[in-house]
């Protein structure tokens, strides 16, 4: 073929094979990377927070809501004021961002409870930031089922595990009622450290050339766009997948996300955003005319990857134009999937209106790179 | 000649950087197997018009073959026969000897590839450095590095951008003398250069400033064509007589060369005159002498300054 020739291909595949090699930067970046970012960003932005400020409504107090509020204490997630509130002060609490949560006791709650009327707990929570509270949720939905056990034992000499003599928990979330999953960030962060490393590792790759004069060379050789800008890249693909595994290892070992789903779909679906991230980076160094540039448009990619993928902000709360412009990046779909598939356990049929944006996505900037790379110095 | 007896051949080639005309309807022709030398100050012009030739950059306007190929249209058939070596130097310091004559050799497809670089590496004397990284060496070693690179695909077609800037002497002498083989088994060179020793190697030459093609032929050609009578002149003083002297009629230019002076001009008798008024009567000693490739390429630069000042 004219435009494709593999022994050709294969000769670019195997000079950037060699350079990486000895680019100790590169190396390093590809090692320290990702465990730095994660770190960093796993630990500062907290999922699993604690002492959230609660607010408690209360009518009247008893035995029972002493004891429900110290274990919810006990929990270690809820900071509890002593001094009790009235609704419409929680209320203004809840809406200023001063609480996190507002829990109500209905009047008689202690006489409903022991007649076995199932009085109705409300659990007010402020879910503008979900990863902020849904562990503290969780811990809430434990403590409704074991807190007053002990006590009602005592009164009514409960045998039976599943006693009647219970309440209901009923959960509002407030300000974003769809926007809850539990642990968003690691597995939104994978895609987030991809995408860094990819488009920053290749962003200077013809750039570098081109700063050092080998350009000219490469292009006075008999080879074509497309042989280039696929065979450098191939080194970084493997480059990604390691990362890749480093990742996934830091999720399961360190922040004990659980992995529901498949695997090898899980590399597959972060083959493909290394892909469109490669084709990002190689398209941004034949654009750019030195580094500065390149890493100047790099961040330009990388600010709306952050920002508007829903990886910062919940993805259904931003404006329209922010999701329309949202949708077409492929960290976006990424995080979707990813969290579709490690915490849902979502197989193909369920991720892929999710897969077909990042594959379209892709091939389109690949086709702009192939464009953009010139076969002249002009 | 038929196209077929010329390497190159370049009909009224012009290319603009922005408002700048780098290179002003370049018309040139480099036979089969000879070595053409291309002259000129820095910034006149040749790098541009060698990337022309080779398909690295599109002229504005004007049309040109090399080996046959059309240099626009039939761009990867050039790449593909022609060996360039780029002014800088432009192979990847970052991998070692044998990787890069071994990336060149994948690239080109050469055949028995393994075979070749051994070949290649043991002509060099590099065998055993094979493993040192291209960024280690020195200037000359870089050099040979690069023209042998640019050699193996055994090119019919060489272009060559100012090899020997910065190399020493020696290695510079063995340089041509490496030329001259290649050119004697029939493969044509051009060669860009500043070195007046180098320009009386070559088969022919041009000569360019300003982007403009002054001059071409053989250095004897090129010296009739200039028309130039030069006076040598030897005594005591000749720095005072240099300054007197360029103020004169029919002097063109005054150069000094050890401890000689050469006065040259077109208009002979005025030059004559001249001379004998401020040089023959002083106690210096005056004569006509040849005028050298050196004296017409320095009138050659005066005159295009004049032009453009
Ligand atoms: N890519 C370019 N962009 C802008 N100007 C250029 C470029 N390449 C060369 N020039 C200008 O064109 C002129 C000719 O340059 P060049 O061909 O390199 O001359 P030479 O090789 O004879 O020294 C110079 O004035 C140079 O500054
Ligand atoms: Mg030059």
């Amino acid at each position: 073929m004219r435009y494709f020739n593999l022994s050709r291909w294969w000769s670019i595949v195997l000079k950037e094979f060699l350079q990486i090699r000895r680019d100790r930067l590169t190396l390093g970046m590809i090692g320290a990377l990702p465990i730095i970012q994660l770190t960093l960003f796993g630990f500062a932005i907290n999922t699993d927070p604690k002492h959230l400020k609660t607010d408690i409504v209360l009518a009247e107090q008893s035995e029972f809501t002493r004891s429900f509020i110290s274990a919810l204490r006990n929990t270690g997630y809820f900071d509890i004021e002593d001094a009790l509130s009235s609704q419409s002060e929680a209320d203004a609490a809840l809406a200023s961002g001063r609480a996190q949560f507002v829990i109500s006791f209905p009047n008689g709650f202690s006489a409903q409870l022991l007649k076995d009327q199932k009085p109705k707990v409300l659990v007010e929570v402020d879910a503008t930031d979900p990863t902020t509270t849904a562990n503290a949720l969780s811990a809430l939905n434990k403590v409704a089922q074991s807190a007053l056990k002990r006590d009602l034992n005592h009164v009514v000499h409960v045998v039976d595990s599943n006693s009647p003599y219970s309440y209901e928990l009923m959960i509002h979330k407030r300000y974003n009622p769809e926007g809850i999953t539990q642990y968003n960030i690691i597995p939104g962060l994978m895609g987030v450290i991809l995408s860094m490393t990819m488009v920053m590792m290749t962003s200077l790759s013809i750039t570098r050339e081109r700063e050092r004069g080998t350009l000219e060379n490469l292009l006075a050789m008999p080879v074509e766009a497309l042989e280039v800008i696929s065979g450098k890249i191939i080194p970084y693909i493997i480059v990604g997948l390691i990362q890749c595994t480093t990742i996934l290892l830091f999720a399961k070992l360190l922040f004990r996300v659980p992995f529901e789903g498949n695997m090898l779909t899980v590399y597959a679906v972060s083959l493909l955003l290394i892909l469109a991230n490669l084709m990002v980076g190689i398209t941004i160094s034949a654009l750019a005319r030195n580094q500065l540039q390149a890493m100047q448009m790099t961040f330009f990619y990388f600010l709306p990857s952050i920002l508007l993928s829903g990886f910062m902000f919940p993805f259904f709360g931003m404006p329209k134009w922010a999701q329309i412009i949202g949708n077409v990046l492929p960290l976006t779909h990424f995080n979707r999937v990813i969290r579709g598939i490690l915490l849902k356990g979502n197989g193909w049929v369920e991720i892929f209106p999710n897969v077909w944006p990042i594959m379209l996505f892709a091939l389109t900037v690949m086709l702009l790179g192939v464009f953009f790379y010139k076969n002249t110095m002009d | 000649m038929t196209t077929a007896d010329y390497a190159v051949t370049v009909e009224g080639l012009n290319k603009h950087f922005g408002a700048h005309h780098a290179v002003k309807n370049l018309s040139m022709q480099i036979r089969q197997g000879e070595i053409f030398g291309f002259l000129g100050p820095n910034g006149s012009g040749k790098t541009t018009s060698i990337r022309m030739m080779c398909g690295l950059l599109t002229p504005d306007s004007g049309s040109g073959t090399c080996l046959g190929y059309d240099i626009i249209r039939q761009r990867a058939e050039v790449k593909r026969r022609v060996g360039y070596m780029t002014q800088r130097f432009s192979y990847w310091e970052d991998l070692s000897i044998r990787e890069n004559l071994d990336f060149v050799a994948r690239l080109y497809q050469v055949p028995n590839r393994k075979a070749v670089v051994d070949e290649t590496l043991e002509e060099l004397q590099l065998t055993s450095r094979a493993k040192q990284l291209a960024g280690s060496l020195s200037g000359g070693w870089k050099q040979r590095l690069a023209l042998a690179a640019s050699l193996l695909h055994k090119p019919k077609l060489l272009l060559l951008d100012e090899p020997t800037a910065g190399v020493d002497p020696t290695a510079r002498r063995i340089f041509w003398e490496e030329l001259h083989q290649l050119a004697a088994k029939g493969i044509s060179i051009l060669v860009s250069t500043h070195y007046m020793d180098e320009a009386e190697r070559c088969h022919r030459l041009a000569y360019i400033s300003y982007g403009e093609l002054l001059c071409q032929g053989t250095s004897a050609e090129m010296i009739q064509q200039r028309q130039l009578t030069t006076w040598q002149i030897t005594g005591r003083h000749l720095v005072q007589l240099n300054r007197t002297l360029e103020a004169c009629p029919g002097v063109e230019q005054v150069v000094a060369f050890g401890t000689a002076l050469h006065v040259s001009g077109t208009q002979a008798e005025l030059l004559r005159d001249t001379v004998e008024q401020h040089a023959t009567r002083e106690g210096y000693d005056a004569k006509i002498i040849d005028t050298s490739l050196e004296d017409v390429f320095i009138n050659l630069m005066k005159t295009s300054e004049g032009a453009f000042n």
